[in-house]
């Protein structure tokens, strides 16, 4: 019997070590591949370790090799995404706990409907929405430009932020919100005054989400921008397709471990709140 | 947003091109869209993704939180390997995976040094075959947040059930199998939408790591209806496609949001 055991556990810890091996080995590859120079990239294979820790690689991903036009390096475009992502975290962010606000402590005729719509709209492909939008940012004149950018993830991003706090915000007792309103609080008092104070868990949470989201986003950016205004993702993308003669892997997995460090970095110092957003995010909360 | 898809309905319905134009056009985008091979390509594609990824996902997810839940100790450290790949874009990981599975210095050559001279693994070059390498990347990417699903609906089972199931001599498997895995249909459906969800909307993992190619093999919905519009000028067209997409998330969503809203409201 306890024979059976001992084997029963040998046989789960393998599975999850193989496991562990399938999700590490890109990272792994990853990350030597980007400390090799071509010539070991060349010689060696896949799972081969550098001859010595290489970071020129690194250095032309960022800053690139100072060969005129073609040459495609990260930095400014690491600097666009971010321009985009925190102003569009910060109003999406705003909006949301307003509207979360709004349709659970005053509530009004359809605001379930309201609610469900925004619900909804989390579902919705870009596909269906893409071309409109060109077209609203031309008419407006802010089509590739940061601020055009800047409003298509607010809008987007809205039913999700909405989501995280109607949700949350359901939970807080109504009485106080109440007796606040008896002693004549308006809808912003109560609002700074009560509820942000203690909003800080799905604070986290959203901004966490709403981050990763736009940082990591493909599709608008490359849709809404192009040139010298693109995002990161889009940038990175255009550095791995380019159609040069040799094709540098080290500097493509440089800059691909550079495009995900930031979203990286959260995820290790913060993961609770990480697993949190993605599963409250998708699964309604 | 409501607008901008009525919008999109609108011009799926007329004969834009570079252009909108906003005369009349019936229903004949699509029927034009139904008659592209191309289009066939993409859906079968779709299909077969979609059905690879949620079954495999789901499988993997279920088992790595079934494991998980047997009090390891080093579960954090674990957990934490398993869900990284979903702070990754896909950019990020259709770049690693394209150099991996790279047919000439990717695995391949390490087959061959470690002595398989005749390994061939080039599935991200060969037409009909560089869907799986999507597939692949897609799974690895997704499918430790799924175990994450699992695992929290593990963890919200009451453990009495389970310790009732044992003093009545039931073996671990069937305790799975008969009492805990159904008792998760729940969680089951979310991961399920999610995941239908994640791959309708597939379209940087794709261009990240195949480009619809080689040709157009690995073409997807969601690769088509940008290719129309920004590549070939086919506005109406491709508003026809993204309204198909629509209605296919709809399809599934709807029905979704209706009966956990009844659940909601059955539990009050």
């Amino acid at each position: 019997m306890l024979n059976k055991k001992k084997v029963s556990r040998i046989f789960l810890f393998l599975v999850l070590g193989i496991f562990v091996f399938y999700y590490i080995t890109p990272l792994y590859v990853m990350v030597v591949t980007s400390l090799k120079t071509m010539n070991e990239i060349r010689e060696g294979n896949l799972f081969s370790l550098p001859n010595s820790i290489n970071f020129e690689s690194w250095k032309i991903a960022w800053t690139g090799r100072g060969e005129g036009t073609s040459d495609v390096f990260l930095k400014p475009y690491f600097f666009n995404s971010l321009k985009i992502a925190i102003p569009a975290l910060i109003i999406s962010t705003f909006l949301g706990a307003l509207n979360g606000y709004a349709l659970t402590k005053w509530k009004f005729k359809g605001a379930n409907l309201i609610f469900l719509l925004f619900l909804f709209g989390t579902f919705i492909p870009y596909q269906a929405i893409l071309l409109p939008m060109a077209r609203t940012l031309g008419l407006l004149g802010i089509s590739n430009s940061p601020i055009g950018l800047i409003l298509v993830h607010t809008v987007y991003g809205l039913g999700f932020t909405t989501l995280f706090f109607r949700n949350y915000y359901v939970s807080i007792s109504d009485e106080i919100i109440k007796a606040a309103k008896v002693d004549g609080a308006g809808f912003f008092k109560i609002f700074f005054k009560i509820l942000l104070p203690v909003s800080l868990p799905i604070l986290v949470v959203t901004i966490i989400f709403q981050f990763t989201q736009i940082w990591n986003d493909f599709l608008f950016g490359v849709t809404f921008s192009f040139g010298e205004n693109a995002p990161l993702q889009v940038a990175l993308n255009n550095m791995v397709l380019t159609s040069a003669s040799v094709k540098y892997y080290n500097v493509d997995m440089a800059a691909a471990i550079m495009a995900a460090l930031p979203t990286l970095i959260i995820y290790v110092l913060a993961g609770n709140y990480f697993i949190k957003g993605l599963t409250a995010g998708s699964v309604k909360g | 947003m409501y607008g901008f898809i009525g919008w999109t309905f609108y011009i799926s319905l007329t004969k834009s091109k570079l252009l909108p134009n906003y005369e009349f056009w019936g229903i004949h985008q699509y029927v034009r869209l139904w008659q592209m091979p191309r289009w066939h390509i993409a859906v079968e594609n779709l299909f077969i993704f979609t059905t690879l990824f949620i079954v495999l996902c789901i499988f993997i997810g279920v088992i790595l939180s079934i494991f998980l839940d047997q009090k390891i100790r080093s579960e954090g450290v674990i957990k934490t390997i398993y869900l990284y790949p979903m702070a990754l874009s896909f950019i990020v990981t259709g770049t690693a995976w394209k150099w991996i599975l790279n047919p000439t210095m990717g695995i391949e050559k390490f087959a061959h040094q470690i002595g398989f001279e005749n390994f061939q693994f080039d599935w991200l070059v060969t037409p009909g075959m560089s869907i799986y390498t999507v597939v692949i990347a897609g799974v690895w990417q997704s499918s430790g947040f799924i175990m994450a699903i699992f695992l929290a609906g593990l963890r919200s089972i009451d453990d009495e059930v389970i310790k009732a199931a044992k003093v009545d001599g039931a073996s671990t498997f069937s305790i799975y199998t008969k009492i805990v895995l159904p008792m998760m249909r729940p969680v089951f459906m979310s991961a399920i939408v999610i995941l239908v969800h994640l791959s309708i909307k597939s379209y940087d993992l794709v261009i990240a790591l195949t480009a619809g190619g080689p040709g157009i093999s690995s073409d997807m919905p969601a690769v088509f209806m940008t290719k129309m519009a920004f590549g070939r000028s086919e506005v109406g067209l491709a508003s026809a496609s993204a309204i198909m997409m629509f209605a296919t998330v709809s399809a599934i969503i709807v029905p979704y949001l209706y009966s956990e809203l009844r659940r909601e409201q059955d539990a009050k």
